[in-house]
């Protein structure tokens, strides 16, 4: 592989990472204050809000089964307003982020929903406020759940990121797409699946160990 | 410490009345300070839900409930927030939380309480010395068994020294040795700290081996209560006998009573059961009976047992001789203060 082909394979790298970690940075900061309150409103639940509930629901629900190559078209305007321009590394970071958000949203509260209905229980028999026992119980409890979906997440972005070059947002699978497939470059593409692979088992390795160190069950 | 009145809870129902659950109705209780109090009752009978409600983690539909002499349930959210620290419950499962330590689920309710670190250290060292955890303080709940996180869980609910402590089911998930140690443990606890405990469980030996009072619900209503010792060794209540049955006044299997007795019967013999209580209990009254009325007496089954630490016993006798004399037996007897039952087979 030539010298220039690295380059271009390093900086291919170096994209991916960026809207990896930036959409997933951004995802989980959004996401699981949206996961919490999917939560707490929903029936039963410590703060029950049922139309605020349905309604919130309904919103993530629309969001995950729009397919990401049309979001990612619908919202340009969106992205416009937001990264400044539609094309580009930075551009692709907002679908990126938008498919994320309700999609930790709905594994951290599929994790938040394991938390014993006995443990909230006896923290408001202590005089626990709501707040309380979000940030008492039921982060706490659910935390190595939480990192499993997160986890999750980040190996699903890697996935999408590879659409991104669809607006110029570069990346290992552009690479892939514009080298090994349009220009007949096998070794490029295996080389660019060889990496893809080994980064989904670091970011999936490292994500079960921490659950797993932060798990006391 | 706890007045109940006239409470009441229905579950769902959704207005239509048909359908909804009348879980307690017509509720009457107080409970004294430094009392331990059981609350007894078959599976459904309403005793979680009533133990919940003096906590008001189950909001009364109807009546009232006054602890140290607040009315919970009158008091806004932050308020009742407050008097909950007031009391303190364990509960069947444990509840505590696997992400935190030992340590940190006693200090929890501190925490919550806006407690500073000093003084939480320096509260919860002595409830682990109290329960006997000092050295487990490090450890995570799923590193303990089944009677270490009960004593966790009781440290947790002292912590914020409340007044009262709510146990549903405290010993139910531990074996009978655990259960006897958890028990001198709270037992101690309400000794030395004054603390007034009510106890919900379907173990009768519980409720005898620890209670003061005790309170029999059926059906959501409260049917017989008294002291330990007298519900359990004089039951009035169908239900009280039926629950009791097991610890108290072991009977004889039906067939093998009636065989025994059958041929006495018939030839004028009678068959009763003597319960004595307190000091009657070791008197030698078999002989007396024997060498004063000269009757017949034959055991067929009898038992002697303690109750907050007062012997009573019971005795199944068949008794035959002359008919005069064997009033006179039965006269001398409730002098002595003995219940004599008749009991009839088949
Ligand atoms: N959340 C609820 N919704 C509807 N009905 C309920 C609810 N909780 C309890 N009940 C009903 O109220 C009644 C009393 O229940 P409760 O749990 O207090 O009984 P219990 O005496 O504690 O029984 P157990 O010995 O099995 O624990 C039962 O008929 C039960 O089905
Ligand atoms: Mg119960």
């Amino acid at each position: 592989m030539s010298a220039e082909l690295l380059t271009l394979f390093w900086d291919s790298f170096v994209e991916t990472l960026i809207m990896v970690g930036a959409a997933g940075g951004l995802a989980t900061v959004l996401g699981i204050p949206l996961g919490l309150i999917l939560t707490v409103t929903g029936p039963g639940h410590i703060l029950p809000r049922p139309v605020f509930n349905r309604s919130l629901g309904l919103l993530v629900n629309a969001l995950r089964s729009t397919p990401f190559i049309i979001l990612m078209v619908a919202i340009i305007p969106l992205t416009r307003l937001l990264a400044g321009t539609s094309i580009g590394t930075g551009a692709a970071i907002v679908p990126l982020t938008l498919a994320a958000i309700p999609f930790v949203g709905r594994l951290v509260e599929a994790s938040l929903r394991e938390v014993d209905a006995g443990l909230i229980e006896a923290v408001e028999a202590m005089g626990a406020t709501p707040l309380q026992i979000v940030r008492k119980v039921l982060i706490p409890e659910a935390l190595p759940g939480i990192v499993n979906g997160l986890t999750i997440m980040l190996v699903s972005l890697i996935g999408y990121s590879a659409m991104a070059g669809a607006v110029g947002g570069g990346g290992l699978g552009d690479l892939g797409i514009r080298y090994g497939y349009q220009r007949f470059m096998p070794d490029v593409m295996a080389m660019v699946v060889v990496v893809l692979i080994v980064f989904v088992q670091i970011v999936q390795s490292l994500g079960d160990h921490l659950s797993r160190a932060l798990d006391h069950r | 410490m706890i007045v109940i009145e006239n409470l009441a809870k229905h579950y769902g129902g959704g207005g239509a009345v048909g359908n909804a659950v009348e879980a307690l109705a017509g509720i009457d209780l107080r409970v004294e300070a430094g009392e331990i109090f059981g609350i007894i009752g078959r599976s459904g009978a309403g005793k979680s839900t009533l133990v919940r409600c003096i906590n008001l983690l189950e909001r009364p539909s109807a009546g009232s409930v006054r602890v140290a002499g607040r009315e919970l349930t009158a008091l806004g959210d932050a308020e009742l927030r407050a008097a909950r620290r007031d009391i303190g419950m364990i509960f069947q499962h444990f509840n505590l939380l696997s992400s935190r330590t030992v340590f940190d689920n006693v200090a929890l309710p501190l925490e919550l309480a806006g407690v500073d670190e000093a003084e939480i250290e320096a509260r919860v060292a002595p409830l682990l010395d109290l329960v006997g955890l000092a050295e487990q303080r490090a450890r995570y709940p799923a590193q303990l068994s089944g009677g270490q996180k009960q004593r966790v869980g009781i440290a947790r609910a002292l912590a914020n020294r409340p007044r009262v402590l709510l146990c549903d089911e405290a010993t139910s998930a531990l074996d009978p040795e655990t259960t006897r140690s958890i028990l001198s443990l709270l037992r101690d606890i309400n000794r030395r700290l004054g603390l007034t405990v009510i106890v919900v469980t379907h173990e009768m030996q519980v409720i005898k081996d620890l209670c003061d009072r005790v309170a029999v619900l059926d059906r959501g209503r409260v049917v017989e209560q008294g002291s330990v010792f007298e519900v359990f060794t004089d039951p009035r209540h169908e239900t009280t006998r039926a629950l009791i049955r097991d610890v108290v006044g072991q009977e004889l299997p039906a067939g093998l009573l009636e065989r025994l007795a059958q041929p006495h019967l018939s030839t004028g013999g009678r068959l009763l059961r003597l319960v004595f209580t307190g000091a009657a209990a070791d008197a030698p009254l078999i002989s007396v009976l024997t060498r004063r009325f000269g009757l017949d007496l034959n055991i067929l089954h009898g038992q002697i047992d303690e109750i907050q630490g007062r012997p009573f016993g019971s005795l199944l006798v068949l008794m035959e001789g002359v008919a005069e004399r064997r009033d006179e037996a039965m006269a001398w007897l409730v002098e002595q203060s003995i219940r004599v039952e008749a009991v009839h087979v088949g």
